[in-house]
């Protein structure tokens, strides 16, 4: 055996290294957006997103004080000042500077240019300036470029402007606080085994969530130079009431027919077992002109509940295969002993087969929750009008994707935005996923 | 009414709704219909015995049939006629213009590729990953991290991997990562990876196989671990080495599970439309079936070719229908 054990040993390394290269990979392409979007666009521009955590040179592009702030000195008017102060840019060192935006590093600190609009300037390493001029300056300042090591630096000004002023932030801090509430409320209610003690964390850092939401609310106020294209927030709020109702009434509705086919003897059971299972593959695709016709005909139109019967209708294969296996494998004495006490059908169905299916039952709220959530092209068609009222968050994504391909800022920060909930709910019910997973794929 | 508050009341009319049609329609059942009580009593029972499955699967039954069946029949039909000439039945015509357009084969050379290349390095990439961190202590961590994906919309992906592929003209610092390693490495100026006729396809590709991945680790990952202990100790005694006992032990008994986390992806494949209308819109070369349908449908409203398109797709979804179907009734004697 002794060869085993070192032939084992070697190869260790290797798989540490080997998975640790995969999870890598795997990470990287996310990390890559999720660090640039807590940079300015500048930033982005100016440095890859690896480079992030390392001082910059950078070229910025600053302005002198306006035409008010000259000084008569004799026959000069004399403009002085601070260009990284004028600009709240802190503390930071000139290395280079020039007046054109084609030449950044036409002159040294300490050296004085002619500007072409007459009169001279000079720029300190430490970026105080001082501009001569023999006529009277107007206007706003004079533009100068510079060249500076700018240390990292990271800033949610990108979330405020896809989400409104301090709305991450706030989100982030209620978030935080009910997690702990929440972890309290676990830690008190760790033996609890029965009724609703088990629930009461998730309950109670819901309700606080919720509360602090409507107490302090979310937004400081507007956002400088959001624009409304931009603004993520009402598409937030519509791809959460598309998800929402598209989550629950499936389960309702497939969970009953679920348990007939799992549990009552009638002709045809298997044959309509097959349907479910054949309709898990038909492509949604076909189904597009037919409904949105019939949604047309029958008065429904585009809006929220069309999309809400299209992703119930949708959802339906998956959510009875599901519950249908599940409950299959629930232990027979239960049901019959109940069936011999007299319980009537409906009372075992919520009494016993309901409870006892939760995991099932988590496992394709999950998933559907996740689908409706992702979805664009079932939103574009049932939901999605002319107005644009209604936009989801993926469609906003691709919108600004055409509109603002080049704006990295505020594609990062957009798709964190859309990305954030479903990491949530993955990371926090990782377990149920997978069990779904196991259990849906056909065997 | 505001959104949240429409989303609130027809989650509760929904709910309500559901529940009060069982509770109703099995009260009405017991009590009026067949009332278990008087001469007929034990044929009464038996009579809403045999009725009542059918009241719990009518709202289920009735949505897949209006939902997934109808419109399949109903694409057919639209797929024989013609819009522009008021719905009149043209025959296959549809099916001939379809076949007439460059942009269809495109679609169809691009949508082969995709089913050669991303369900097999999808499956390989999760066997690997599922093999490798079974056997270390972190392997849950690094299993959750590569699953991650999974969660992220196939739209939210593509602006992560366009942001990935991003180019700037030579001269400019490069902010994509995947030129700034081609010019680290020696390339001669930064490319567009999107816009390379049939590469840019490939590069489409790894969006989806990154994401897919995930999935197939975590099937296969239970399947490894539901390998008999014995096999392998056997084979150990016998001197295999690790290759040996993974590629002749432990493949061959989860050769089932591939076969299906195979499939499974094959489907997604077919189906695969956010990811080329998000990044490429099918333009440079990499139109897609699904793509190319929605184009048809949504764009130049050409229903009747759409249609068509729509059913070419079910076409080729069939015979993992069948296969599935077979399988499933299979396990159920």
């Amino acid at each position: 055996m002794d060869n085993i054990a070192g032939s084992k040993s070697s190869l260790t390394w290797a798989v540490h290294i080997s998975v640790a290269a995969l999870v890598f990979l795997w990470m990287l392409p996310t990390v890559g957006l999720f660090i640039s979007s807590f940079r300015t666009a500048d930033q982005i521009a100016a440095s890859g997103w690896w480079k992030a955590v390392f001082p910059q040179e950078q070229n910025l592009t600053l302005r002198t004080g306006d035409a008010d702030s000259a000084v008569r000195e004799g026959d000069l008017y004399v403009i002085e000042g601070n260009l990284f102060e004028q600009a709240d840019r802190g503390a930071l060192t000139v290395s280079a500077w020039g007046t054109s935006a084609r030449d950044f590093s036409a002159y040294e600190a300490g050296e004085t240019a002619e500007l072409r609009g007459g009169g001279t300037i000079t720029v300190q390493d430490d970026g105080s300036y001082r501009l001569e001029s023999a006529e009277e300056p107007s206007g706003r300042g004079q533009r100068i470029f510079v060249v500076s090591t700018v240390p990292p630096e990271f800033t949610m000004s990108n979330y405020d402007t896809v989400l409104g002023k301090d709305v991450a932030q706030n989100i982030v801090i209620y978030a935080i606080a009910s997690l702990i509430f929440g972890g309290v409320l676990w830690y008190i209610f760790r033996d609890t085994e029965r009724g609703i003690g088990p629930w009461l964390p998730y309950i109670g850092g819901i309700l606080l969530f919720a509360a602090l939401i409507a107490l302090f609310g979310l937004s400081s106020g507007r956002a400088a130079g959001a624009q409304t294209t931009d603004n993520m927030s009402r598409a937030f709020m519509s791809t959460l009431t598309v998800t929402i109702p598209a989550t629950v009434i499936p389960i309702v509705i497939a969970a009953f027919a679920a348990y007939a086919l799992a549990w009552m003897d009638f002709p045809g059971r298997a044959l309509l077992i097959a349907y479910i299972v054949a309709l898990l593959v038909v492509p949604l695709q076909l189904a597009l002109i037919p409904l949105l016709k019939l949604h047309l005909n029958i008065g429904i139109g585009k809006g929220y509940l069309g999309v809400w019967l299209a992703h119930t209708g949708f959802g339906l294969p998956l959510a009875v295969y599901l519950l249908r296996n599940y409950m299959v494998g629930l232990p027979r004495d239960i049901i019959e002993n109940a069936k011999v006490d007299g319980a009537t059908d409906f009372q075992i169905f919520t009494r016993i087969i309901l409870p006892l299916s939760f995991p099932a039952l988590a496992s394709f709220a999950i998933f559907q929750f996740l689908w409706t959530w992702n979805d664009l092209l079932v939103a574009k068609v049932f939901l999605i009008d002319a107005t644009g009222e209604t936009t989801v968050m993926t469609n906003q994504i691709v919108e600004l994707l055409g509109t603002r391909g080049g704006n990295w800022e505020i594609l990062a920060s957009a798709a964190f935005v859309s990305i954030a909930v479903p990491l949530v709910v993955f990371f926090f019910m990782q377990k149920y996923l997978v069990r779904g997973l196991l259990a849906g794929s056909v065997k | 009414m505001s959104p949240a508050l429409q989303a609130l009341v027809t989650i509760v009319v929904g709910v309500g709704g559901c529940i009060g049609y069982f509770y109703f329609s099995n009260l009405i059942l017991d009590k009026v219909i067949f009332p278990a009580r008087g001469v007929n009593i034990g044929r009464n029972i038996n009579r809403a015995n045999m009725v009542r499955p059918w009241l719990f699967l009518f709202p289920a039954m009735f949505a897949l049939t209006l939902y997934l069946t109808y419109p399949v029949f109903e694409t057919l039909r639209l797929s024989l006629t013609s819009r522009s000439q008021g719905g009149a039945f043209v025959g296959l015509e549809n099916y001939q213009k379809m076949f007439g357009e460059t942009k269809f084969w495109e679609a169809v050379r691009n949508n082969f590729l995709w089913l050669l290349v991303v369900p097999g390095l999808s499956t390989a990439f999760g066997l690997l990953a599922a093999q490798l961190t079974d056997r270390i202590k972190w392997g849950s961590i690094a299993k959750s991290l590569v699953f991650m994906p999974m969660a992220i919309s196939f739209v939210g992906a593509s602006v992560i991997w366009k942001f990935v592929y991003d180019a700037k003209p030579l001269g400019q610092e490069q902010i994509g990562i995947l030129n700034a390693i081609y010019l680290g490495l020696g390339g001669a100026e930064p490319q567009q990876w999107l816009t390379i006729p049939f590469w840019n396809n490939f590069f489409l590709m790894i969006v989806l196989i990154w994401i897919q991945t995930g999935f197939a680790m975590v099937i296969l990952s239970a399947a490894l671990r539901g390998i008999p202990e014995e096999t392998i100790e056997a084979a150990i005694i016998d001197g295999a080495n690790p290759f040996q006992i993974f590629f002749k032990i432990k493949v061959p008994q989860i050769m089932g599970t591939i076969v299906v986390v195979w499939t499974t992806i094959t489907l997604v494949v077919l189906k695969v439309f956010d990811i080329v209308f998000a990044m490429t819109n099918g333009q440079w070369q990499t139109q897609v079936l699904a793509n190319y349908m929605y184009d048809k449908l949504f764009r130049t409203l050409d229903w009747g070719v759409g249609s068509a398109a729509a059913m070419f797709i079910m076409v080729l979804v069939t015979p993992i229908l069948i296969w599935n179907v077979r399988n499933a009734r299979k396990e159920m004697r």
